[in-house]
């Protein structure tokens, strides 16, 4: 059973077995508007948590992604390179942005549950 | 004054409506502390004449290349500009615009940007250009810049014989501890001895070609070398009418492209403004600085053009932006695309035949003066001369005597040493026989007297 | 019907209009001799298209009519300063005197040159009050370069580079962080005041004994005089740093006050703002810095000096003024051609024009901000300077937004405003008249920007639709940045 985590900067990570999936939330992606490219990292990097690892471009805004864990690279979902929309159109699902080992799932415990970040963005509005 | 167009009576009328009687009451958040209407050390208000008289004067006081035999390059190049060019950058809507940020009211601008773009790339043999950067100086710059961001790595190679000037400003703006920047000037460039320098430290080499002496190289064996280590090659261009007759710096294996595009379209003025060209390859476009125009529809399906990429910039990326540069060289570029279009394929190669013939005839002449050698084994407009004496000296004795004669080396330089008696000289299609003729007989004259 | 409409004509590209064939150039033939350019010779096709003369002045007349420009209506851009362009400074820089001389003649055959460039630079210097200047600078945004540049050498030279942190206000321009980041500073953000101006307990805070210096604009990005400005300076020097002023809003004050007496140590000052040479489409621009004493040492080359009655070029970095420069930022000089417009408008204006055209920016501004606040919202309370922000809340209760209020301005015949910009105010329109508006035209400006906010609340689809009355409609800016189309390509015909 996957845990999903959110963190402050509009990022999840749904972890199942040490393994880490990283997106950005529906709330992020309408925030950006149209995305027209995602600039992943390298597969086999490592990055310690809270590390500006990937940015997500729209016409008028650049925003950094944070990784939510330290860990290494897994995979990075490269048909995003082609078709960035998709991060607007299914953000939790097929607008996944990379894949990570986590090395440090004590760290989770600092990033907030659906609720916590369903109320944080609740106050935004 | 001419250029207020508020009267007193207008001044009277909207300070009622504001409701204050002194326009000072808006100023009132000025701390008292600074001084309000302080008097300044200048004079008052000038007529158009009396403007005129004075910078006439001031302007008179310099001899121009259009009143003597001319044969200085070295960076900036004088060609023949049609009248045609100056007439349509006066053009109000061209002249007085702002930059095309609403594209709906600036398809003029950006049209023009969009071909200029594909006119530098077609001139490079490059697959992508920008809308055009400061100078050839500042686009070089950029380039090492770009380099080292897509490379990851530090150490920068400057071929020896790159324009002094440009090797500063590069080391300038790519000063900090973890770099090493590696510029010795000298007056030969071998491929060999800078292949023996590239390892898997090094972000990009950069060559100028034709080179500060107006040396001309095929640089494919490099670009090979530098490609099986990882590292970029940078080809910088300060004379694009060179490129009417030499292989381009794309079909000899560039990676990216910095050129001063002065030579067309744009005067001398004395060093500014000018404009730098900027292409690469389709693969570093995100990398690509300054900014560009893209082609895109409208709701009605209607084909236009935007500024794009934007996201590059320092407006928005603002810490993460790939440069802090904000502008383009805007009417510079129009000049240059206009020039290039009026020319065309035929008048550019022709243009440039005749620029290269210009030297040759220069340099037959030369051959057979004593005392005088030419160092080049190739040159396009442009090459350097040994002469019998200082060339600093030999510069000002032949403008008192009336030509203005060509750049001495040492001018460029910190540490003069060895380069004392070297001259860069270009020649171009405005020389005519009797500007050659003047500068032999008075050479002859100069060092021999 | 053809693709044109009365006095507008459709223009195709250059590439699909011209021809490799035609040239508009007569030149001599070549004689054919034997080149000299050994194996980087080629003759190989570029595909340059070419127009004669009569093709080349329709191709780019017909272009320029689709260009809104400041000969033809009003740009209300803030921090722009869209004043008129003299046509004497175009005059002026084509003296061949001036645009024939290359910049690497021997000094004693440009001496003329190098006078204007001492005349201008005396003048900012006369104006700002500071003790010296470089005019290399190329733009505004390498004029704050090139401050934050001799701030960096500065405390290399102190012995000082672990002053690392630059504060910036949150309303600042985003060239202000790029700069100082570039630069290898840690950049802090200050907040802003209830009434738009820098926190001063916020910045006190932020200070430590790291800090290098602070970047301010004054007037603000907001349209208000910064008057905590000479506290601020203050306190920068006490503590360790230097006061970075970008100049871009010195339309306001130049003539009025020198801001050298507000404690400022380095301020770029835009040519083509201030002081009216052409915007150009997007260029060229100058970006002349000016230095407080305590930087005068760290200027980049080249210096011009007047010794013994003669003027000279001081290029050399080995050269003993020049031992503490940061360097060289450009090749050759500097932007001369954009010198002597801006010498000739200072000429033509004197220092009490110059204090003319900042009492008229201002009271043109607050004129409209009076007019308009029962329209518009003011973003803050009491008068503005040389431009008025506004914030989005007029539009509250609509379903328009900035973006469609600004495109619905352009069917009526002018140029937006600027639009979210500052970020600290929610859907932002700044309004910078200038001087150079006669009280007609603000008067018409005014009256239309009350009919559209009176339309927008019953009409707001016409908005969205906004503007129908262009060459072009809006365009998609999401498609041009997913598949960027950067430039003509022959089409090569499929094969069969």
């Amino acid at each position: 059973m996957a845990d999903i985590f959110y963190t402050k900067d509009h990022e999840w990570i749904k972890v199942d077995n040490g393994e880490g999936v990283v997106g950005i939330t529906a709330y992020a992606s309408e925030q950006l508007g149209d995305i027209v490219f995602v600039e992943l990292p390298q597969k086999g990097m490592s990055f310690d948590q809270g590390k500006d690892v990937a940015v997500i471009e729209s016409v008028k805004a650049a925003s950094e992604i944070y990784t939510p864990a330290t860990g290494e690279i897994l995979e990075i979902n490269s048909s995003l390179e082609e078709r960035p929309e998709v991060v607007n159109n299914d953000p939790l699902g097929s607008g996944w942005l990379y894949k990570m080992r986590v090395l440090k799932p004590e760290e989770l415990k600092s990033l907030m549950s659906e609720e916590d970040y369903n109320k944080l963005i609740g106050a935004k509005s | 004054m001419r250029y207020l167009p508020l009267t007193n009576e207008d001044r009277k009328n909207m300070k009622e409506v504001i409701g204050i009687t002194d326009v000072n009451q808006l100023f009132a958040s000025v701390p008292n502390n600074v001084p309000l209407d302080p008097s300044f050390n200048l004079p008052d208000h000038k007529t158009e004449m009396e403007v005129g008289r004075i910078l006439s004067q001031i302007a008179g006081k310099n001899i121009n290349s259009n009143q003597v035999p001319f044969f200085l390059g070295a960076g900036a190049y004088k060609h023949h500009i049609p009248a045609t060019v100056d007439h349509i950058i006066q053009r109000s809507e061209f002249l007085t615009s702002y930059t095309p940020y609403q594209p709906e009211i600036s398809q003029g601008t950006l049209q023009y940007l969009f071909e200029f773009q594909t006119q530098v790339s077609l001139l490079t043999g490059m697959d992508v250009s920008n809308a055009s950067m400061y100078d050839g100086s500042t686009a070089s710059a950029e380039a090492v810049s770009m380099a080292k961001r897509i490379t990851k790595r530090n150490k920068v190679i400057l071929s020896p014989t790159l324009h002094p000037q440009y090797a500063e400003v590069i080391k300038t703006l790519i000063s900090s501890s973890e770099d090493s920047v590696e510029y010795k000037f000298s007056e030969c460039f071998e491929v060999d001895s800078l292949i023996s320098k590239i390892d898997d430290d090094v972000s990009c080499v950069v060559v100028q070609n034709p080179d500060f002496f107006g040396e001309c190289y095929s640089l494919e064996n490099l670009s090979k070398y530098c490609q099986s280590k990882g590292a970029l090659l940078i080809v910088v261009v300060n004379e694009v009418v060179s490129l009417g007759m030499m292989k381009s710096p794309g079909s000899m294996g560039a990676d990216i492209v910095a050129c001063e595009g002065q030579s067309l379209g744009n005067s001398l003025n004395f060093g500014g403004p000018y404009i730098g060209l900027m292409s690469t390859k389709d693969k570093f476009v995100r990398q690509l600085p300054g900014r560009i125009v893209g082609e895109t529809n409208d709701v009605d399906g209607e084909k236009g053009f935007v500024l794009t990429l934007a996201t590059r910039e320092q407006h928005i990326r603002r810490e993460k932006a790939t440069s802090n540069i904000c502008t383009n060289s805007g009417l510079c570029s129009l000049a240059f695309t206009i020039h290039l279009s009026l020319l065309g394929e035929k008048g550019f190669k022709k243009l440039s035949k005749l620029n290269h013939e210009a030297a040759i005839k220069l340099y037959s002449r030369l051959e057979c003066l004593d005392g005088f050698e030419v160092i080049n084994k190739t040159f396009f407009n442009e090459f350097t001369i040994k002469l019998p004496i200082d060339a600093e000296t030999f510069v000002e004795k032949m403008a008192s005597k009336g030509v203005l004669a060509g750049v001495p080396v040492s001018r460029l330089l910190n540490k003069k040493d060895n380069f004392l008696n070297l001259l860069v000289v270009a020649s171009s299609e405005i020389n005519l026989d009797s500007d050659r003729d003047e500068f032999i007989r008075l050479a002859k004259e100069v060092c021999y007297e | 019907m053809s693709n044109n409409r009365g006095l507008d004509h459709d223009e195709k590209l250059l590439f699909e209009v011209g021809d490799i064939s035609k040239t508009g150039v007569d030149l001599p033939d070549p004689e054919n001799i034997k080149n000299m350019l050994g194996s980087s010779c080629s003759d190989t096709e570029i595909g340059l298209a070419g127009l004669s003369e009569p093709e080349t002045l329709r191709h780019y007349v017909r272009l320029s009519r689709k260009n809104y420009s400041i000969d033809a209506g009003l740009y209300p851009l803030g921090s722009c300063t869209m004043k008129h362009n003299p046509r004497l400074n175009e005059k002026m820089a084509r003296l061949e005197g001036f645009s024939e001389i290359h910049p690497l003649q021997p000094i004693s055959t440009c001496q003329g040159a190098l006078e204007l460039i001492d005349l201008i630079s005396t003048w900012l210097k006369e104006l700002t009050g500071m003790a010296a200047i470089t005019m290399t600078p190329k733009a505004g945004a390498q004029g704050e370069l090139c401050g934050m540049m001799a701030i960096k050498q500065a405390l290399i030279f102190k012995k000082e580079s672990h002053r690392k942190v630059v504060l910036v206000p949150d309303s600042a321009h985003g060239t202000n962080p790029a700069t100082a980041a570039f630069l290898g500073f840690d950049v802090r953000t200050i907040k802003s005041t209830q009434e738009g101006l820098i926190d001063f307990e916020d910045f006190k805070e932020n200070i430590d004994e790291h800090f290098a210096g602070v970047m301010i604009t004054n007037p603000n990005t907001c349209g208000l005089f910064e008057s905590d400005i000479v506290k601020i300076s203050e306190l920068t020097h006490k503590s360790g740093g230097y006061l970075y002023c970008d100049g871009a809003n010195f339309n306001a004050v130049v003539g009025k006050l020198k801001p050298g007496d507000l404690g400022i140590d380095a301020m770029h000052i835009n040519l083509h703002k201030t002081f009216s040479t052409p915007h150009g489409g997007g260029g060229p621009g100058s970006g002349p810095v000016v230095f407080s004493k305590r930087l005068e040492n760290f200027c980049p080359t080249p210096l011009v000096k007047k010794i013994n009655g003669k003027y000279d070029l001081i290029e050399n970095l080995d050269n003993k003024e020049l031992s503490n420069s940061f360097g060289r930022l450009n090749v050759f000089h500097g932007q001369m051609g954009m010198f002597v417009r801006a010498m000739s408008y200072m000429l033509s204006h004197g220092s009490d024009g110059l204090r003319q055209v900042a009492e008229d920016a201002v009271l043109n501004a607050n004129y409209l901000r009076e007019s308009l606040s029962m329209h518009l919202t003011p973003a803050f309370q009491g008068y503005c300077m040389h431009e008025i922000l506004f914030s989005d809340e007029f539009l509250n209760d609509t379903n328009v937004e900035t973006l469609d209020f600004a495109k619905a301005m352009i069917d009526e015949g002018y140029h937006p405003m600027t639009i979210y910009f500052p970020l600290v105010i929610h859907g932002a329109l700044l309004v910078e008249p200038t001087e150079t508006e006669s009280k007609q035209s603000l008067d018409h400006f005014i009256e239309t920007l009350k009919g559209l906010v009176a339309r927008v609340k019953n009409d707001s689809d016409s908005f969205k639709e906004a503007p129908i009355f262009t060459p072009i409609r809006r365009l998609d800016e999401t498609q041009a940045a997913r598949k960027p189309i950067l430039r003509w390509r022959e089409e090569v015909p499929a094969k069969a």
